[in-house]
């Protein structure tokens, strides 16, 4: 199926290097795509997938190299240019214009004098639907479709521009299940047609499920270029350079003692929308050196659990405390005068992106660096330089926190949360959108939390990460407690059914 | 009835400034742009039109010259917001207090303390036949004909049906996407913003080459700032925007002839002044909450 051996690949990139200030995003990486094949981008937050796809669309301009279309080096100053040279992409953040229709966003861009040919768009629409079986209502509100049908919709508007190389940014991690398999059989269609793909991922499963060919990017290297059936063990070696052991409780910790819980949970009963409680009858406790997972789908009462342990939320009944202290309706300052320690699922929310690294590292403690009212910028400073070591921050201390990739940013919270060594952690989705390197390290400095003795609460969508972390499970349904068991005994089958609310009683 | 006909001709009239301010206004705001400008632009229009007009003694090429102020009011709004991604707030009302200072400056220059200039305003036309009485309410200037029955619907057209009109709301909605799709986000906001302003400053020219015959000066008297509250109202809608402008024209209409009506004459006529601004307040309040503003409002638009 791949290109006919000797004719030129249909995009090249050669020698594309970009510097963000200090930051290399791409040195010298070498890349192309052939006619009818899936050529995976493979590699870590950060490795600079992205920074040189968005090089070969115009989105961003390059220090050096160049870009051939079909053995021809083409100028690419503007996503138009691209667009000219049959280049698309289906950027992470989807470039559509919600309050529009579909027709309006597919002719967006598309002048031909002044009239708006929006019959024309609606045309192209039934005709992609007819040829590759990409489903769209051309008269829907792009804002009131799903994520997974706006994805459609920008596949769509690469193809109605004659677009040959279709360039996806993580298309995957926005889409449930069924519709990555959707969006894998439209790829395949498309390949059919002797489309080139080019497919942005950091997960090992679906670069193997669809990709003809792998090339790995390593902190803005190319490491190399192998077969899509390359097994899963060796990509991950390439994309993070050592072999992926994974962070599991170890067998031999010492099981959690029979003690008082530290964390005590009782009757917790959290109003929500339409006046029915979002937390209902909640009870449970967490030991010292324990890790309690909370599984449940999203939405069922653990973001109202987390408000009220992060002192966000008064619970209407019932009572929070952590040993003898009471912290039922605490404010954030408490709970952080009690020692716990939160790391809630929104990471930019818990912190200041337009601060520095240095400032957001001290923000639950500026008293300690505040003498007779002056802030002392050099202790600050070094707390900073000492806490970047440690937790294996890749930034300076200056460094503005928006400027951080997800991993980072989550590193930094990590930091700021666990420098003060607390008794207890609540940590809500904490490896959601990281990627594999950054897993590893939130996972195992959690695993040392529960080592050292804290009491450790963990929310996550995660199965396998609950599996792979906690030492007992409970299952939260439509705000309530539908099961509890410990994870040795912890069947998938089970959980999902209880998840589901398919459960027998507890 | 002669009272009816009367207001309602006068609220055709007094509209007819706060409609072209506010379809200007509109274009501008739905690129992604709060131009403040606007009650500037409407003085210097009103400003520059009146001397033009003046000095070559053609209403008609003041208008014109009122049009080439607009547009180089707008596209100084450009600069300074989409060029130099200056803060729209601050760019607008810097705009604002330049042109007026500029205006006046210059009026003060031209007609040195001597008496009044007057100039022969455009006169009114009725282009429908005779039917009675009622035939003064389209007793109505040329530039009132042309905004309800031209500019309006040309304007909605071009906005929602136009391929024109797409990128604009485009690059007020999404830059990235307008961008990702090969638009030029600046082009098409420097085009959005130098339309608005033609429009803006056509408005104010309105008050010396039609209604007045000359310049005076706080000649815009606040209607800018009115027009911004009409977009509000209007919600970013054209049609709307043109019913908000005739809804205050009436009233402000109406409060003049009750002022000289015996029952309210132990009022102070300041409150009936202020009777239009009041109720713009009232219906923003009810019907300001909740509105989608356009997504990039405010924000400049820098391609990483």
């Amino acid at each position: 199926m791949a290109g006919v051996p000797g004719s030129a690949p249909a995009l090249e990139l050669r020698g594309i290097t970009k510097r963000f200030g200090d930051l290399v995003a791409n040195r010298s990486v070498d890349f192309d795509v052939v006619g009818g094949e899936v050529h995976a981008l493979l590699g870590e937050n950060g490795a600079g997938k992205t920074t040189v796809m968005r090089i070969a669309y115009g989105l961003t301009h390059p220090d050096a190299g160049s870009v051939l279309v079909e053995g021809h080096e083409v100028a690419i100053r503007s996503p138009r240019d691209a667009i000219a040279a049959g280049i698309g992409m289906v950027t992470q953040h989807f470039s559509l214009v919600g309050p529009m229709s579909v027709a309006e966003n597919l002719a967006l861009g598309r002048a031909s004098g002044l009239r708006l040919d929006l019959d024309a768009a609606r045309r192209r629409a039934v005709h992609a639907a007819e040829r590759f079986g990409i489903r769209v209502d051309p008269d829907a509100r792009v804002a009131d479709l799903s994520v997974g049908e706006q994805q459609r919709v920008e596949i769509l508007k690469a193809l109605a521009r004659d677009c040959r190389i279709l360039i996806l940014d993580e298309p995957t991690a926005v889409l449930v299940p069924a519709e990555i398999e959707a969006l894998f059989a439209t790829l395949r269609s498309l390949l059919e047609e002797g489309l080139s793909v080019v497919f942005i991922s950091h997960k090992l499963g679906e670069v193997r499920a669809i990709s003809n060919r792998v090339s790995v990017l390593r902190q803005g290297q190319m490491i190399g270029t192998v077969a899509g059936s390359t097994d899963e063990r060796e990509l991950a070696r390439m994309m993070v350079g050592r072999p992926m052991l994974g962070v599991e409780r170890s067998a031999g910790a010492p099981a959690p003692s029979e003690a008082e819980p530290v964390l005590r949970i009782r009757d917790l009963r959290v109003d929500g929308a339409h006046g029915r409680p979002s937390v209902e009858d909640v009870s449970l406790g967490v030991r010292g050196g324990e890790i309690l997972g909370v599984a449940g789908v999203s939405g069922n009462g653990q973001t109202e659990l987390m408000a009220v342990l992060s002192g966000m939320r008064r619970p209407v009944a019932g009572t929070v405390s952590v040993g003898d202290l009471d912290l039922t309706g605490a404010d954030p300052r408490q709970m952080t005068a009690a020692r716990v320690g939160r790391i809630p699922e929104d990471r930019h929310a818990s912190l200041i992106p337009d601060l520095s690294v240095a400032y957001n590292l001290v923000m639950e403690r500026l008293d300690d660096f505040r003498h007779s009212g002056r802030i002392d910028e050099r202790a600050i400073r070094a707390h900073a330089d000492e806490l970047i070591a440690r937790f294996d921050i890749r930034a300076s201390p200056d460094d503005r926190v928006a400027a951080l990739s997800g991993g980072n940013i989550q590193k930094v919270l990590l930091a700021r949360v666990l420098s003060r060594d607390p008794r207890v952690l609540v940590v809500s989705q904490p490896t959601r959108g990281l990627d594999v390197g950054a897993t590893e390290y939130v996972r195992s400095q959690l695993l040392a939390r529960r080592a050292d003795g804290a009491a450790v609460l963990l929310v996550s969508e995660d199965l396998d990460e609950l599996l792979a972390l906690a030492d007992r499970l409970i299952v939260l349904y439509e705000g309530r407690i539908v099961g509890e068991m410990s994870a040795q005994e912890a069947d998938r089958e089970q959980l999902g059914m209880l998840m589901a609310g398919r459960g027998r009683n507890p | 009835m002669t009272l009816l006909i009367d207001l309602l001709a006068a609220t055709l009239r007094n509209a007819t400034p706060l409609v072209y301010g506010t379809v200007g206004e509109t274009y501008a705001e739905r690129g992604g742009v709060l131009n403040l400008g606007i009650e500037g632009t409407m003085y210097a229009g009103a400003f520059v039109g009146f001397a033009a007009a003046l000095a070559t003694g053609s209403p008609l090429l003041g208008l014109v010259a009122a049009v080439g102020v607009g547009l180089l009011s707008g596209a100084v709004m450009a600069l300074l917001t989409v060029t130099f991604g200056a803060n729209q707030h601050v760019s607008g009302i810097g705009l604002t207090i330049g042109l007026i200072g500029a205006s006046e400056f210059a009026n003060r220059l031209i007609f040195r303390g001597g008496e009044l200039q007057r100039i022969e305003p455009m006169p009114l036309i009725n282009p429908l036949p005779d039917v009675g009485p009622v035939s003064a309410v389209f007793s109505q200037y040329g530039l009132t004909w042309v905004a309800f029955l031209l500019v309006v619907p040309l304007a909605w057209w071009v906005l929602q049906r136009s391929s024109f009109g797409l990128e604009i709301r485009a690059v007020g909605e999404n830059p990235e996407a307008a961008d990702a799709a090969g638009v030029s986000v600046p082009r098409t906001r420097y085009l959005a913003l130098m339309i608005g302003g033609a429009l803006m400053a056509v408005g104010g020219a309105f008050f010396t080459l039609a209604l007045l015959g000359s310049f005076t000066l706080d000649i815009i008297a606040g209607r800018g700032w009115v027009c911004i509250a009409l977009v509000i109202f209007g919600r970013w809608r054209i049609g709307r925007g043109v019913v908000g402008a005739l809804l205050f024209s009436l009233i402000y209409s109406l409060q003049f002839r009750l002022q000289i009506l015996p029952g309210f004459g132990d009022l102070p006529f300041e409150l009936l002044l202020a009777l239009p601004y009041l109720v713009v307040i009232g219906a923003l309040a009810l019907s300001g909450r909740n509105v989608a503003y356009p997504g990039a409002y405010l924000k400049p638009y820098r391609r990483s």
